[in-house]
This record gives structure tokens, sequence and C-alpha cells, in this order.
């Protein structure tokens, strides 16, 4: 039985912030080039649910028996995360959805787990990572969400098989984090380097010594981790100078944490044809290494959002101030109107077709489309007749807009749009990842999930539309 | 339509309306007693003639001890009642029937409301307990909505629709400005309006009706009975509300250039009365303008011009004060304020002034005829596409 990758998908937010712009306005920090930001209105979770949806927007995936989110920074402790990813691939009750969060490994523990079962298993990771005002954290790192879907040839094609790996761990202090600060520490660099080059030496010979696979075999090694200096002079310590290196994308999207392995080994499939062998090593409190030979079936298989073209879609024009104010690190004056208040729990759990997987009602009747659903139908007046669709995948049209200059936004001004949905459905909705100067009558726009705002610690996911960009 | 109304069974004899305004020195009880009181003494009666007692108001009291506990009200029945912005309107058609009913002899309808105690900028809400998915949009974007659907769907240009929504609201500060009871009693000039700061879409601050505190009250009996209290009664001729699907936000049918309440609501009460040609036979109409794309469309939506054409006749005037229909000559929400649930009630106030000629000389409309003698007030609550509607026809005559 051949196990590996049957499915993958990235997420490359659509905001970049300039690096120069840090030192423009702090005389300090920043650099060249620059880093993924994710929106005011996303977070790791709902990076890793964009993710999973360009996932199974690319081909026809079986559902999953688990699935995973993993983050170093998880919207929620205590409640589960996955949950809501869960309920935006709207997989059914019986698949269990599990965090497995906190440190940049958790991720490596997962696909680990998940290469190791025998049954579907769906992987998702989001990161969105900073650091202090000036420090190098805040320049190099960046936000971004991957998903990988793994099974057996008996589940669906496999475009990567795993073909093993090895795993080192020591215990020693490099970077950490208490819950709620906003910023990591870090210990002096060269001790980390030091630490962890043994760890990376240990677990590359025993990979290769358990699949017999040699440095000459691998036609690409895709090395990760948030000690920069340790990651860059692994392959020499690990005797991989040989082997072709990814790119490491920090130049565009930043170092985006433990997302950050996927999102380039996502980048590293979407260019891949058969028979490659992909290493993929990354350093996290001991260093992973895992390897997958690429499959006839990669050939045929066409990802619906490759991560070069997520990259090169970014948007530079991202004022440092604004940065600063999504990740909270500028405490502004809200507007004169009453804070947001949290959704309520019962509602909610109502709604959950219509707030995490956008299904509207369709009367059979008449085919008329009601967002939300709705029990008597608009055209006719049909009761309890009708049908849950998604509209989560299907393009819409601006029928009128405005800019709303008064309303509570952590990000003002908002564009409100009212949408008509190709084949049916009517929705006013948000349009987020836009300028003002953009929004037309006519407009074709998308669905994308979303973290509308947290009030009272409530997270409130919906769904806002972006520009179609050709 | 089983809709009959009650045209000519009810007269109104005694109005008050008190100044709108930011009333920081006056409590909702200060205005329910001064706009009450005002009331009776127009209709030359004291609180204990008066059988029964409808309130609106949105959220600035609940239930009928909102006026029955400042006023002192001897132990008669108060109904407290809420339809959004039309929460006045409400009162006065529920006291209506009432005493068409032949339940009451004498009743009072009375609207007030007080917004500036809150703090807050603009109108906010107390939103009940949801599940989160509903798009925040403040209520100036919700109706500047209409600005780029009307405009695209009719072929003006952004500055052609910005110049007419200017005209809009200059018109209605110029009525203001001869309004002693008005929130804004100045004239502001189109270049001001035209280049105010933003508020939403291409509504500036003086598209926007203004936020106020204020109350007024209307004293009714049968139509019969009317010269018992007043030589100069008004005649209610309809009084018709409209809610529905509120189909707007989720049928692509609805092209946010029309209010389809509006539409049928004002059908329905042109049928009451007996109107066929509202153009020609409403001598003056005070209308919902809350924001000025609102009035814009009410234009078409009360048959006051042909669809497609009200952008042309607001910029020929036909709406101004010397007008042929003068539209909002109390200055609207725009300039007299918006204190919600007393709107309903201070359009019917200036209906008052107008057919027994005692609005002040230089706001005098000057349509009147005796083919053109009713005068009509639209109140609309909630937002294009899923709003309730009033509409109601007054004349000075019977018949």
């Amino acid at each position: 039985m051949t196990r590996g990758i049957i499915g993958y998908g990235a997420y490359v937010p659509y905001h970049r912030l300039k690096r120069s712009a840090i030192a423009d306005a702090l005389g300090s920090g920043g650099g060249k080039g620059t880093r993924a930001v994710a929106s005011y209105d996303e977070d790791a979770t709902s990076m890793a649910a964009e993710a999973a949806r360009k996932m199974h927007q690319s081909s026809q995936l079986p559902t999953p028996a688990t699935i995973t989110f993993s983050s170093a920074t998880p919207p929620y402790l205590d409640k589960t995360n996955a949950n809501a990813i869960h309920a935006v691939l709207d997989y059914p009750s019986d698949v269990l959805a599990v965090d497995m969060v906190g440190s940049g490994r958790s991720v490596h523990g997962a696909i680990q787990a998940a290469l190791h079962d025998s049954r579907v298993a769906a992987v998702t990771v989001g990161e969105v990572r900073t650091g202090r005002p000036a420090s190098g954290d805040e320049a190099t790192l960046g936000d971004a969400g991957a998903a990988l879907m793994i099974g057996s040839d008996s589940d669906g094609p496999v475009l990567a098989e795993w073909i093993g790996g090895a795993s080192a761990t020591g215990e020693f202090l490099d970077r950490w984090r208490q819950p709620g600060w906003n910023y990591s520490r870090v210990w002096e660099e060269r001790f980390g380097e030091a630490a962890y080059l043994p760890l990376v030496t240990e677990a590359v010979n025993t990979a290769f010594k358990n699949t017999e696979v040699s440095a000459a075999d691998v036609d690409l090694a895709i090395i990760t981790g948030l000690h920069s200096r340790a990651v860059r002079v692994a392959p020499s310590a690990a005797g991989l100078s040989a082997v072709p290196a990814a790119p490491d994308l920090i130049s565009s999207i930043g170092n985006c944490g433990s997302a950050h392995n996927l999102v380039s080994l996502c980048n590293a499939l979407d260019t891949a044809s058969a028979g490659q062998v992909l290493m993929l090593v990354n350093l996290s409190d001991g260093c992973d290494v895992t390897l997958f030979r690429t499959t006839d079936a990669i050939d045929s298989y066409k990802s619906s959002s490759p991560v070069a073209t997520q990259i090169e879609a970014g948007n530079d024009n991202l004022p440092y101030s604004m940065f600063l104010t999504w990740r909270g690190y500028l405490d502004r004056e809200p507007p004169r109107r009453p804070d947001p208040i949290p959704p309520a729990a019962p509602p909610t759990l109502r709604s959950v077709p219509w707030k995490y997987s956008l299904k509207a009602s369709r009367d059979r009747s008449s085919g008329a489309v009601h967002m939300p659903p709705m029990r008597v139908s608009l055209k006719g007046g049909a009761v309890d007749d009708m049908e849950l669709i998604s509209m989560a995948n299907t393009p819409a049209t601006v029928a009128t807009y405005t800019i709303d200059r008064l309303a509570y936004s952590p990000s003002p001004p908002t564009i409100g749009i009212v949408i008509d949905f190709d084949g049916g459905g009517r929705f006013t909705s948000e349009l987020t990842d836009a300028s003002p100067d953009e929004v037309e009558i006519g407009m074709r726009v998308q669905m994308t999930f979303r973290r509308f705002l947290t009030a009272d610690g409530v997270h409130n996911y919906f769904w806002k539309a972006i520009p179609i960009r050709d | 339509m089983g809709q009959r109304g009650i045209k000519d069974q009810v007269a109104i004899v005694g109005m008050g309306c008190t100044k709108f305004g930011e009333h920081w020195d006056r409590s909702v009880d200060d205005m329910v007693i001064e706009a009450a009181h005002a009331a009776y003494d127009s209709a030359g009666i004291v609180q204990d003639d008066v059988d029964a007692f409808w309130v609106g108001t949105l959220g600035s009291g609940t239930s009928g001890l909102t006026i029955s506990k400042p006023l002192k009200i001897d132990y008669k029945p108060v109904t407290r009642v809420e339809n959004m912005c039309a929460s006045g309107s409400e009162a006065l058609r529920n006291a209506a029937y009432a005493v068409a009913s032949g339940a009451f002899d004498v009743v009072m309808a009375i609207g007030v409301e007080k917004l500036k105690d809150n703090g807050m900028s603009g109108l906010t809400g107390s939103p009940l307990p949801d599940d989160g998915t509903k798009t925040e949009l403040s209520a100036p974007a919700s109706f500047s909505f209409l600005a780029p659907a009307y405009a695209k769907k009719y072929g003006l240009s952004e500055d052609q629709m910005k110049d007419v929504l200017t005209r809009i609201a200059w018109k209605n500060h110029y009525n203001g400005a001869r309004n002693p009871r008005a929130q804004f009693q100045k004239e502001v000039s189109q270049d001001k309006i035209r280049n105010a700061p933003l508020i939403a879409g291409q509504l500036g601050v003086f598209d926007c009706s203004g936020v106020s505190d204020g109350s007024a009250a209307a004293i009714m009996c049968r139509a019969e009975d009317a010269h018992k209290y007043t030589d100069n009664p008004l005649y209610v001729k309809a009084l018709s509300f409209t809610s529905g699907p509120g189909a707007g936000p989720i049928d692509s049918d609805y092209d946010y250039s029309t209010f389809t309440e509006v539409e049928r609501c004002a059908t329905d009460a042109y049928a009451q009365a007996g109107v066929t040609d509202p153009r020609k036979e409403i001598a003056m109409a005070e209308v919902h303008d809350c924001f000025t794309p609102t009035e814009l469309v009410l234009m078409e939506d009360l048959g006051f011009a042909e669809r497609g054409t009200a952008w042309q006749e607001v910029m020929d005037g036909t709406f101004d004060l010397d007008g042929e229909l003068p539209v909002n000559p109390d200055g609207g929400l725009k300039s007299f304020g918006h204190p919600i649930g007393a709107s309903g009630l201070r359009m019917l106030f200036e209906c008052w002034l107008q057919l027994r000629g005692e609005a002040p000389e230089d706001r005098r409309i000057t349509s009147l005829t005796n083919e053109r003698k009713l005068a009509m007030t639209h109140n609309l609550g909630g937002r294009p596409g899923e709003c309730v509607s009033f509409a109601s026809i007054v004349g000075a005559e019977l018949g």
C-alpha cells in the first residue's frame, strides 16, 4: 500500500509589509523585501481554513477520519480551534477534530500521526507571527496557512509517497513565549545553533538509513525553522550541501513559523514532476525529517491556487502604522459608537451550516435561493420545502455598494456590498482585501472565511467577499 | 383589498410639538409633558378629557408608564407602540382606529425620543443576541446603497447624483431656516453641503438627518365632534401601513432604486383617500428624508414623479417651498431633526400648521388650490429592501 500526500493547499494572505517601512518609521529594524501580513480580519484558524478550502478546490478528496489544526499562535485556548475548520469544510460529526498547538513542532507531530495512521487525515496549520516593533521577528516572520490531506492509494491518487523519515529531540532553551505575550524571547543565537546542529545531523542520517535514500537521491531539500542561522548552516552540517535547496520565500512572505515548512512543500509540489524525492526538514525544538517521492499523479494535478500565484498577488501598500494597529501594538481611539458584541452561543449553534460553511436554502419548487437559509420561500411561499446548498465557492457580482465611514471596524472604512451569486442568491456582505476606490457595480467577487471581530474573548467568524483579480 | 380605511371618520383637533434638538436640559418626561400639554391647550381640553393614549417610541421607554407616570394619567388605557422610525405614526394610526371603532371619544397619540443622552455618534440600536453573521453597516451606509444604484439605473454620473443629493439637503435646510422648532435653523450653501466630510458612500454629514431629542402629540375625536374643539380641524383621509417579507437584501430582483413597501403603502393610501393623481392633488408632503437619496427615491415611490425623473424634478425645484408640490416645508428630518418616535407626529404637525394657515409667513406653502388641498405624511423604518412604511393623508375639509 502506498501512503502519502493525496491533497495539499496553501494560503498566503493578500497584504505585504515592506520591511523598509519599519526602518522608515522607527529608524531601526526592517530590512529588504516584504513579509506576508494576515489582515485585521484573519487569524491562524481562518488562514488554515482557507488553505484547506483551496486544497479541496483542487481535487476531489475523500472525507478524512481526522482533522488537526496546528499553530503556535492559536486563537483559542480551552476551545478546540480545529472545530471551526471542520465546520467550514462541512465535515460530518464523526470526523475527529483536534488541536495540536502551542509550539512550532506541533504540526510535525500531526503529520507523523497522520502518516502512521491507516485512515485519511487532514492536517492544517496557520500562523500569525509577530514581534515587538523594530525586532528581527517583526520584520522577518510572516503569516500563512497550509493544509495536507494524507491518505493511501485506496483513498485517491497519492501525489507524493511517504518513504520514511526520522526525528531527533533534545531539551534546550532556544525560543519561548508565555501565553498572552505578543512576542517571543530567544536565547543567544550561537547557542541555538550549537544545540540544533547535532540534532539535525542525527535526524538526517537516521532518515537516510531508515529509507535507504542518500543525499544524492534527493531532488529538493526544504529546510525550515525559526532559528535562521541554524537553518542556514544545516545543509553543510548534515551533508546536504550538494542537494538543491527549495527557495526559502523569506524575502517575499517572511518566515511563517510552523506553517512555513508546509507552505514551502506546497510550493515545491506545485512545480514538481513525477519521481522526485522531496526532503522535508524542520528545526523546532529538535529536528524532523520526512521524505516523499512524487508519483505520476503529480503530473496531472493542478493546484487551484499555486503558492507562487498567491505570492505574486500580494499588495505591499500596507502602511506600517496599519500593520501595528492590526496586530494590537497601536491602541487607537475607537469611534464614538457602541462596543461590538460577541455572537451568542445558542443562535450560533443553530446557524452552523450558514455561519461556517455558507449554506443557503433553495426552494425546491421555485428555485429561489435564500441567504441566510429560510423556511418559507420568498417566491411562492412554500413552507419547509428547502434544500441546503453551499455558496462558499460560488462567485458573485456587486449590485450596489457603499463605503461606511461610521460603522465600527478595526480597519475603517468598511466597504459594504450587495452581491448577487451566480445561479441565484443575494447577500449584503463586506468587501475585504480591497481599497474603496476599487469597488463598482458589476465587480466580480468570491467568498472568504474571516474573523470579523473579537469581543469578550469570543472570535466571531463568518464570510466576507474579496475581489476576483485576474 | 380588505383595507377599507376610515376616510373622514376621525378628526385631529389639537396638536403640540416641542422644538427638536440636543436638549441637554430636558428629559423624556419634560418633553412628553411639554408636547402633551401643548396638544391639550390647542384642543382646549384638559388631560382628563382624554379617554385613551398611545405613545410611540423606539427606545425612550417601555409600556404605557412612559407617559402615564410623568403626566399622572388617571388610570386610563395607555398603549406603547414601536415600529422603528415610524413609531410616532403608528401611535397616530392605532389611536385613530380606536376612535373610529367607537370605543373612545377623545384620544391622544404622542411620540417621543431622547437620542442625545447616550454619548454616541449617529443612531445606535440594542441588538438582540444573534449568530454574528449580519453585516454591520451603519444607517447612512445602508441608505447610501440607493445612490449608486439609482445613478447607474438612470444614467446619472457620480457628479450629477451628488448635485441632486446636495440640492435636496439645501432645500430642506432652506425650509428649516424658517422654522423656529427645527434643530438646524440655518441655510447651508450647496458648496458647503457638497464638500462636507463623507459619512457613507456619497453621503456627507449634510446628507444625513439630525440626531435629535423631541416630542409631538395629536388629539383626535370623531369627525362629527370636531367642531366642539376647534373651528379648523383636520380630517383623516387615509392611514396606510406596510411591512413585507424584507425581500430586498435577499432577492436579486430588487435593484435599490425604490422602496417596494412605500410604493404599496402609497397606493393603498391614495385608494383610501380617493386620490387618483397625487402629483396634482397633494398640496404638500412631509416625507421620511432620513438621508438625501431616500427623499429622491420617495418622490417616485409616492407617485410625485415618474420613474427616473425625480432627480430632474429636484433640480427644477418642483419640491421647493414655492414649488409645485412642496416637500418637507418644515425642514424634514434633515433639518427639523429626527427623534425617532416623535418624527411621524412632527410631520403631521406641519400639515396641521400649513392647512390651517398657521405656518409662519416665510415658509407658508403657496400650492393650496381647490384641486390641490390635501397634505401627506410619509414615515418609514428600517432600510432599503427591508422596511416598514406608513403614509397618511389629511385634509381640512370633509368629502
